[in-house]
């Protein structure tokens, strides 16, 4: 186990260790203490290694991750796990706005609530949070996976492109084109997979799947006089 | 950008430590905006005295021989404490309208930043750390108190650009945002009869919420109607005699963090500026929800 104080050898230092790291390492356990909500943590890794950070983190903290299992034991700033493309983020706490923003790939798991834009613009990543999630979530989202056990909040999947939204919950209020769609077996088999992957209590039953309704972007000929 | 910093105290024993803790707080800050930075502190209230915190860009020219030209004016006796470019004016409470009428004839370049029973306003051009240093903020204690350092988008560089903005009396509102309506806001409070000084977008917007309670709203209500008649970005924290609020906009994407304990409430741009106050470990942290407005008073 590696054990990295970031209060006194700094975040540059940080990086360049983890990012110093390749798929052959044996220093594959690291530990990062003093964390004291500083931004850019464990951003930009690709190395299959384990990086747990005691505390509480600020801005974009486990951004660009590949391969590279980051679990933050405290609440995560805004933009978490933005532009993951594998690997996994586990928060044990709560997660500000727009996580998992951009992400092409891996799992994000938020066990506390995510607040606004969760999953914007997200395009092939899996996210699963335990709690609620703010207004505007996965706006415009492409591909992937939201899974949330709680409430979504209002706009959700405004103008979404292709991505499955399950919710438990109730959801304030649905985005432009996104509606409630069926749930087939091929959803409950997606979220068997995720809710045991990301350690959640729940079955997938108990949710609703919401995608887009695919009329946004196309030419609709009763609006003609509209153009 | 912009950063903003609020504690509001529910311990007394923490009350000494008021101004050293804010000062931390807003210099972690230093770096979401570095241009300008404020301090609105609310201290012990002195009975039947008010006080006005003024500012002059020639401190020793503006405040020699004030005390005796205030008397000259008004018959007044108030008592001065310069602080680097800004003095606190203490007077009888029922004196304090004719002192400041009289300040402006004469002392037409000093300008008020903060008048009432507790509130003192210090803020001026430069970063956190040299702001607090000049009117020495870690020695001041007080019940609670809000920091703001500045980015500035909207209007220049200057100390009247800077927050905290006075909203009346013992009130102050800092900002993190823009308004993107405040032009036209602006020309309608002027023909109400609203003096606003700068072209500065939260000028407009502590007017605003001086004219809503002019007209009759507590802060509370000024602060809903707020949501309805600005148009932009805002995360704005009040303060009052003996409150303090945090309200953003429906959009909510200018960051806020707040916790709670037994002592006291914590307001951060970030949770940076949290992580060194007392018991934050077992403290309740929450991010405020978009288009609410939260208050707590003594």
């Amino acid at each position: 186990m590696q054990s990295f104080d970031l209060e006194t050898e700094g975040l540059r230092k940080l990086n360049s260790s983890l990012h110093a790291q390749n798929n052959d390492t044996n220093q594959t356990a690291w530990e990062i203490i003093n964390p004291k909500g500083s931004h850019a943590i464990a951003v930009g890794l690709d190395a299959p290694i384990e990086v747990t950070v005691l505390g509480s983190t600020g801005y974009y903290c486990g951004g660009m991750n590949k391969q590279a299992t980051v679990h933050v034991k405290g609440s995560a700033g805004p933009g978490v796990a933005e532009n993951m493309m594998s690997g996994k983020v586990v928060i044990d706490g709560d997660a500000s706005q727009y996580a998992g923003a951009t992400a092409h790939g891996g799992l994000l798991v938020i066990k506390g609530n995510a607040s606004s834009r969760c999953g914007i613009s997200m395009k092939g990543v899996d996210i699963v949070v335990h709690g609620n999630i703010g207004h505007m979530s996965a706006f415009m989202a492409q591909s992937g996976n939201l899974v949330v056990l709680g409430d979504a909040g209002d706009a959700l999947g405004d103008s979404l492109y292709e991505a499955n939204l399950f919710v438990r919950g109730t959801v304030k209020s649905l985005g432009a084109d996104c509606i409630k769609k069926d749930m087939r077996p091929e959803h409950l088999e997606i979220l068997t997979r995720l809710l045991a992957e990301a350690e959640a209590d729940a079955k997938p039953e108990e949710f609703t799947r919401y995608g887009s309704a695919r009329e946004l972007y196309n030419f609709d000929i009763d609006n003609a006089s509209a153009y | 950008m912009c950063g903003i910093v609020g504690l509001f105290l529910k311990d007394k024993k923490l009350e000494p430590e008021l101004g050293n803790m804010l000062t931390d707080m807003l210099i972690t800050m230093t770096n979401r905006g570095p241009d300008s930075a404020g301090i609105a502190i609310y201290g012990t209230d002195a009975d039947d005295n008010s006080k006005l915190t003024v500012q002059s860009d020639n401190p020793a020219k503006d405040f020699k021989g004030l005390k005796k030209a205030i008397k000259k004016a008004t018959g007044v006796k108030i008592s001065l404490t310069k602080k680097d470019t800004h003095a606190i004016l203490e007077m009888p409470t029922d004196d304090m309208d004719a002192v400041r009428a009289a300040l402006k004839q004469v002392r037409p370049d000093i300008r008020v930043m903060s008048a009432g029973d507790t509130i003192e306003i210090y803020k001026e051009i430069g970063l956190p750390k040299n702001v607090a240093e000049r009117f020495d903020i870690r020695s001041m204690s007080g019940t609670h108190g809000i920091g703001h350092t500045r980015m500035a988008t909207e209007s220049a560089v200057t100390t009247l650009g800077a927050h905290p903005f006075s909203t009346g009396t013992d009130q102050c509102l800092v900002h993190n945002g823009s308004l993107s309506n405040h032009n036209s806001l602006r020309r309608k409070l002027r023909r109400d009869g609203v003096n606003i000084e700068t072209e500065n977008d939260t000028e407009v917007g502590a007017a605003y919420l001086t004219w809503k309670m002019q007209h009759g709203s507590t802060l509370g209500e000024a602060l809903e109607s707020s949501l309805d008649d600005l148009d932009g970005f805002f995360t704005f924290v009040v303060g009052t005699k003996d409150g303090f609020g945090v309200v953003r906009d429906p959009i909510a994407c200018k960051p806020a963090v707040m916790a709670e304990t037994d002592q006291y409430v914590a307001f951060g741009s970030e949770y940076r500026a949290l992580v060194n106050l007392p018991g934050i470990e077992d403290a309740h942290v929450w991010e405020p929800e978009p288009a609410t407005v939260y208050f707590w008073k003594h």
